[in-house]
């Protein structure tokens, strides 16, 4: 309410300037946008956008079932997202969140395997094994850091460098030592059921895994927004120059970012391992980290914002995958509409600073 | 004279084409000032509408025109978002890579199984009778002698003609260029667009030539980041760009003809190898600019100082001094 008696006290700001000005009806008009450019590309297909969106709904939300699996890979995109806010807060692209997830899973999987067939009791293997995948992830995190402050390899090039290398070892292991009986098939046995995180009766969720999100959110938030440490880094973000000048240590900042972000990272790859796949498997990092970034950037550095921003992209992720049995398209539509959206909202955005800086100006 | 290991040295030219296009525009675009972080994506959709374009009327001319105004439109995009609307470069570049991979797969599933069509191979006339060379670099397909005269082309007009000049000094120092009567985001928008358009032709040719739409470009995803990574191995230089994606595509081709040597080794995993092991040499040129690289050889004694100062200069890029950086005129 305060926003729109500034604005309407602003001279000349006429009605369409000051639908494109304000910050609600920027953001729906950028959300028509997107729906509309969607729209365009199922024409294109020859796809009824009306019937395609219903089944999308249905594919999320028309049952307990897909409700379920929509919040249980919410868990893990949350998770990835919040990590990426530390890296996001400190100026960084932290790119190689997908090979640090990988990792994770590696290195947690690696635990259980230790222990399989063993008497060690199954829940101290699981807490054994998110330990170590948390371990793994920050190591790799840790890596593009390092690279950056003292390579001077731009941290996008060496994330992406070291999540082609956690591909490679990936694959070596699956096809190679830890490939199970028989013809390769990409993946690791099944792990004994003692080493699952316990899940709902009747579906995939499990009420540890939301939990473990759950807390994650609550600890992001109050990091870097309550207390000292969260401003430091975001001064490092905003001018690392002259945070430096003031004492902050940038790079010692810059890699505790990483560092922390590696930890949500292995924290995924843990999860992916022991709540949901339930194997190590080739692409185990399911996109999380990269879809994650997306849903960062739209957060703007809120990370209550996020939540449900990345419940809405796994609803969308989630409902076209539907589509490819119900109406055979390609479940790729997904990308489509995310990318779409975030860039809709970042050409919105654009629109407005430009307008209000002119209406400032005359 | 055709013998077997001539043809297999031969396939790397044809090959490297794609990335050479790619690394020749976005060595223009970031020379400009500007970073398209978008090629793997829009390669991957000017691979699928180069194909389409053909595909469906039948003219290569068509095909490639189509995959170069795809590239061009994406990177107008981010020229538009970032010049004129003040967004990251950086998130957008990330995010229209993002988008237009989807978006390639989701609309290129309607062309899988379409004719296919693959460039035919031109010998040239007088050249590809040298012994050795001359099958090796001459008997390629007309895209391929494209890409050695587009290297040349973006060499010369870098450096040795007047437009190159003002380029440099849009991506060094715009308020300088500007002063000088430079219009420093005009001309930015113009090198963004052609790099984008060079780009394409890059995804026609790989659904056209190397590789073709089959739904996807098998092995291909992650090739825009190595184009992305040659550029500045490169250091922005054309030549030694060219020199980077030839070497890298060397790698890939490495990995193929070792193949049957290791046959313990999974197939995958040679596939991969390339791609970090282009990181690793970006890590290399990029070490010299370290700080306490200079203090641990400043503790050296003096020949063995001069010496490593001597490999690491040699290897040392620096980008451009206002890449990514928006400009305004004041």
């Amino acid at each position: 309410m305060t926003t729109q008696t500034i604005e309407k006290s602003k001279p000349n700001v006429g009605f369409f300037r000051g639908l494109l000005i304000r910050r609600s009806t920027s953001l729906i008009i950028a959300i028509l946008l997107a729906i509309a450019f969607t729209c365009i590309v199922l024409e294109m297909m020859n796809a009824d956008p009306v019937q395609v969106f219903k089944t999308m709904w249905q594919g999320a939300f028309g049952s307990w079932d897909a409700f379920t699996q929509v919040l249980q890979a919410w868990v893990p995109l949350i998770l990835a997202t919040m990590g990426l806010m530390f890296t996001f807060t400190a100026g960084l692209w932290n790119i190689g969140m997908e090979g640090q997830i990988e990792m994770g899973a590696i290195f947690s999987y690696a635990v259980i395997r230790h222990f399989t067939g063993t008497a060690t009791p199954g829940g101290l293997v699981i807490v054994l094994a998110f330990l170590s995948g948390i371990l793994g992830g920050m190591i790799w995190a840790l890596l593009v850091g390092l690279l950056k402050n003292y390579g001077n390899v731009n941290e996008i090039f060496g994330g992406l460098g070291f999540n082609f290398i956690a591909d490679a070892i990936l694959l070596f292991l699956v096809y190679g030592p830890w490939k199970p009986p028989g013809v390769a098939q990409g993946s690791t046995k099944m792990l004994d059921a003692i080493y699952w995180l316990p899940q709902l009766k009747s579906s995939y969720l499990s009420l540890w895994a939301l939990a473990v999100a759950i807390i994650g959110v609550i600890v992001v938030t109050i990091l870097l927004k309550g207390t000292y440490f969260g401003l430091k880094l975001k001064a490092v973000g905003k001018n690392p120059k002259s945070s430096f000048m003031l004492g902050i240590p940038t790079s010692r900042y810059m890699l505790l970012a990483f560092a922390l972000c590696g930890v949500f990272a292995g924290l995924v790859g843990a999860l992916q391992v022991t709540g949901f796949q339930h194997v190590l498997r080739n692409s185990i990092s399911g996109g999380y980290g990269y879809m994650g970034l997306m849903v960062g950037m739209l957060s703007n550095l809120q990370p209550l914002l996020a939540v449900p921003i990345a419940f809405i992209f796994i609803a969308i992720s989630k409902g076209a995958a539907g589509l490819a049995i119900d109406m055979q398209l390609d479940t790729n539509l997904a990308g489509v509409i995310q990318g779409t959206l975030v860039l809709c909202v970042m050409i919105m955005n654009g629109v407005r600073t430009l307008l209000i800086k002119k209406s400032r100006g005359s | 004279m055709d013998s077997p290991l001539i043809f297999s040295f031969a396939s790397i030219f044809g090959w490297a084409g794609p990335v050479i296009f790619a690394v020749m525009g976005e060595t223009l675009t970031e020379r400009a000032g500007v970073i398209n972080l978008s090629l793997n994506g829009s390669i991957i959709l000017a691979a699928m509408v180069g194909f389409a374009a053909a595909s469906t009327t039948g003219s290569f001319t068509l095909g490639f025109l189509a995959g170069a105004a795809i590239g061009a439109l994406v990177a107008m995009l981010i020229a538009f978002m970032s010049i004129t609307l003040k967004q990251n470069q950086v998130a957008v570049g990330y995010v229209l890579a993002m988008a237009t991979k989807s978006l390639a797969y989701f609309l290129g599933a309607a062309f899988v199984g379409k004719p296919v069509m693959q460039l035919p191979v031109v010998p040239l006339p007088i050249l590809s009778k040298i012994p050795i060379i001359g099958p090796i670099l001459f008997q390629q397909t007309i895209l391929t002698y494209l890409s050695y005269l587009t290297v040349i082309a973006c060499y010369f007009w870098i450096f040795k003609m007047r437009p190159g000049l003002t380029l440099q000094g849009i991506g060094e120092r715009p308020a300088a260029a500007y002063v000088r009567g430079a219009d420093v985001n005009r001309l930015r928008y113009i090198y963004t667009a052609v790099g984008g358009a060079l780009v394409g032709v890059g995804g026609a040719l790989y659904s056209l030539s190397v590789k073709t739409w089959n739904g996807q470009l098998s092995g291909i995803d992650g090739i825009g980041w190595i184009a992305l990574a040659i550029t500045i191995f490169g250091g922005w230089h054309p030549v030694k760009g060219a020199i980077g994606a030839y070497f890298f595509v060397l790698l890939q081709w490495l990995g193929i003809t070792l193949q049957p040597v290791l046959p313990n080794v999974n197939s995958r995993i040679f596939q991969v190898a390339p791609f970090p092991l282009m990181i690793l040499a970006l890590l290399l040129v990029n070490i010299g600019n370290a700080e306490w690289v200079d203090r641990t050889l400043a503790g050296l004694p003096e020949d063995s100082r001069k010496l490593a100062n001597k490999v690491l200069r040699g290897m040392r890029t620096t980008p451009p001094a206002a890449l990514g950086i928006p400009f305004e005129n004041e």
